[in-house]
């Protein structure tokens, strides 16, 4: 609980006395490009694969001869959009991004970088950490679009090359039973779980103490805490949002 | 000047500081001298505001710091420069986005102006061709040199230095020192240095301050320091071999001369 407490103090301290709009604006761009980028390959990498081992894995499944192979096609997207792209987007983030974030806030802490900001009058929370935030409600929701793309098309290779069904037989799939609202889901999930990583990883990084050890700690408990939040935020908005 | 009274500090039930006052006056060299845990980085850090102190005042030119509204601090805290044991540069700028940093954020400064402030500073610590490299490229005089910089680039009216001369060899740290010493003569600034080097505060301090396991012991000009009798202070100034010899030779030095001045009086 004294934890708890302490990381809602440590979110108000972000937005007060925050810097001004210009500088807020420029310091979320940089971050949004070091996220964004930097995350694209591994994401695409992952999701990919991620749709073609589901495809894979509901054929050897789907063995009743009275069950169109276009369900396939259909189970494919509904697990990829409703699930699989928001969650295993964010995890995969919450470790590359959130470990970064943590060790780049600790490594600035341990050298004295967010006492410079201090002493010159900025409040270092504010400039280093809501930028970081804002960045990953703009980025993450991105990604999960792209990764749900990608995911989709996973399968569809993976379908067409194995010979599990036919191209054809997978977009028919994909196109039955649309339905809008999952779309909106999965990106209100995808900014929940962007806040959580990035200001749960901040928090770790921010208030690292000692050396090159405790950095690595932190990077750690950012990862491992970012993600059994992302599990637990997973489960209550498929619990208030379905 | 910096005025502090009765600062008290204590982490986790154990007493850093116990009751510390003392005047900082501007335009000199003013000394916290002490062995490594004695409290003096954590007294530095109380009169920049980075720690809270438990109980006292400190004011800078008579307008109270510590336990002030936030605007009142802010405005103080842009007066400040501070240069950092590590020396803090932010890694992912280069060497003239640092010192340029203090004046995006603080000043209304045009674009220009800025870039002309940024070189005259690093001109002045001799690093004007140093501007484009990082802080991974530099040495680690030419870090605290770029720390003096940053610190002086939004015309600071006082100076702190957390001890400015660790880590680096002899020569540098003599330059390091001078260089404090001249900035602080040149603009008038109220500078602080911790310290626990005995040969930059004979040779560049004015007013210094010992302290010893959180308590203030000796107080007054570097000039009277060899002449204490507070045990402490002795015991750690002279715990090297150098300033032992030092002592031995001037003892030997003050004898002969005594020893002439008999001879001089008996053959009178």
């Amino acid at each position: 609980m004294k934890t708890f407490g302490a990381f809602l103090l440590f979110l108000s301290s972000l937005v007060k006395r925050g810097e001004s709009p210009r500088i807020l604006l420029n310091r979320t761009i940089d971050e949004a490009i070091l996220i964004g980028i930097d995350s694209v390959f591994i994401v695409a990498v992952v999701s990919t694969f991620i749709g073609a081992v589901t495809c894979v894995q509901i054929s050897y499944n789907l063995t009743n001869a009275l069950i169109p192979r276009s369900t396939i096609g259909f189970m494919v997207r509904e697990m990829t959009i409703l699930e699989l792209a928001p969650t295993i987007t964010s995890i995969v983030l919450a470790g590359k991004v959130g470990s970064s974030i943590a060790g780049g806030l600790g490594t600035m802490r341990i050298t004295e970088q967010v006492d410079a900001l201090e002493v010159m009058g900025i409040n270092s929370s504010s400039y280093l950490v809501l930028p970081k935030i804002m960045a990953a409600f703009l980025v993450f929701p991105m990604l999960v679009i792209v990764s749900m793309f990608l995911s989709i098309l996973g399968g569809y290779l993976a379908g067409s090359l194995s010979g599990a069904l036919s191209g054809q037989e997978y977009i028919t799939g994909l196109r039955s039973d649309f339905i809008p609202y999952n779309i909106t889901f999965a990106l209100i999930k995808s900014v929940v779980f962007a806040f959580l990583v990035a200001s749960i990883s901040s928090y770790q990084g921010y208030f690292t103490e000692g050396g090159a050890l405790e950095v690595g700690r932190a990077s750690t408990k950012a990862v491992t805490n970012s993600v059994i939040a992302i599990l637990i935020a997973d489960f209550v908005c498929a619990q208030l949002l379905l | 000047m910096i005025e502090i009274h009765n600062i008290h500090k204590t982490f986790n039930g154990v007493k850093v500081l116990n009751g510390i006052s003392g005047n900082f006056e501007s335009g000199k060299m003013n000394m916290l001298l002490g062995a490594s845990g004695t409290g003096k980085s954590v007294l530095l850090k109380c009169i920049v505001g980075l720690v809270k102190p438990d109980l006292g005042s400190i004011t800078y030119d008579g307008r109270i710091f510590a336990n002030n509204k936030l605007d009142i601090k802010q405005e103080i805290r842009r007066k400040i420069g501070m240069l950092f044991q590590g020396s803090a540069l932010f890694d992912s700028m280069t060497v003239n986005e640092n010192v340029e940093f203090p004046l995006r954020m603080l000043s209304d400064m045009s674009k220009n102006d800025r870039l002309d402030r940024v070189q005259f500073c690093l001109k002045r610590v001799g690093l004007e061709n140093a501007g484009n490299k990082m802080p991974s490229e530099l040495s680690g005089g030419m870090k605290k040199r770029v720390g003096i910089a940053r610190a002086i680039a939004p015309n600071c009216t006082y100076l702190f230095c957390d001890e400015p001369n660790s880590g680096l060899d002899p020569l540098t740290a003599i330059t390091i020192d001078e260089l404090i010493k001249e900035i602080t003569l040149e603009y008038n600034i109220t500078t602080i240095v911790v310290t626990h080097d005995m040969n930059s505060v004979l040779e560049y301090g004015d007013n210094v301050m010992f302290l010893y396991k959180g308590h203030k012991l000796w107080e007054g000009h570097s000039s009277t320091i060899m002449d204490t009798n507070v045990k402490e202070l002795n015991d750690f100034i002279f715990s090297n071999r150098l300033m032992r010899d030092a002592k031995k030779v001037d003892e030997i030095e003050a004898e002969e001369r005594q020893e002439d001045e008999q001879r001089h009086e008996e053959q009178r």
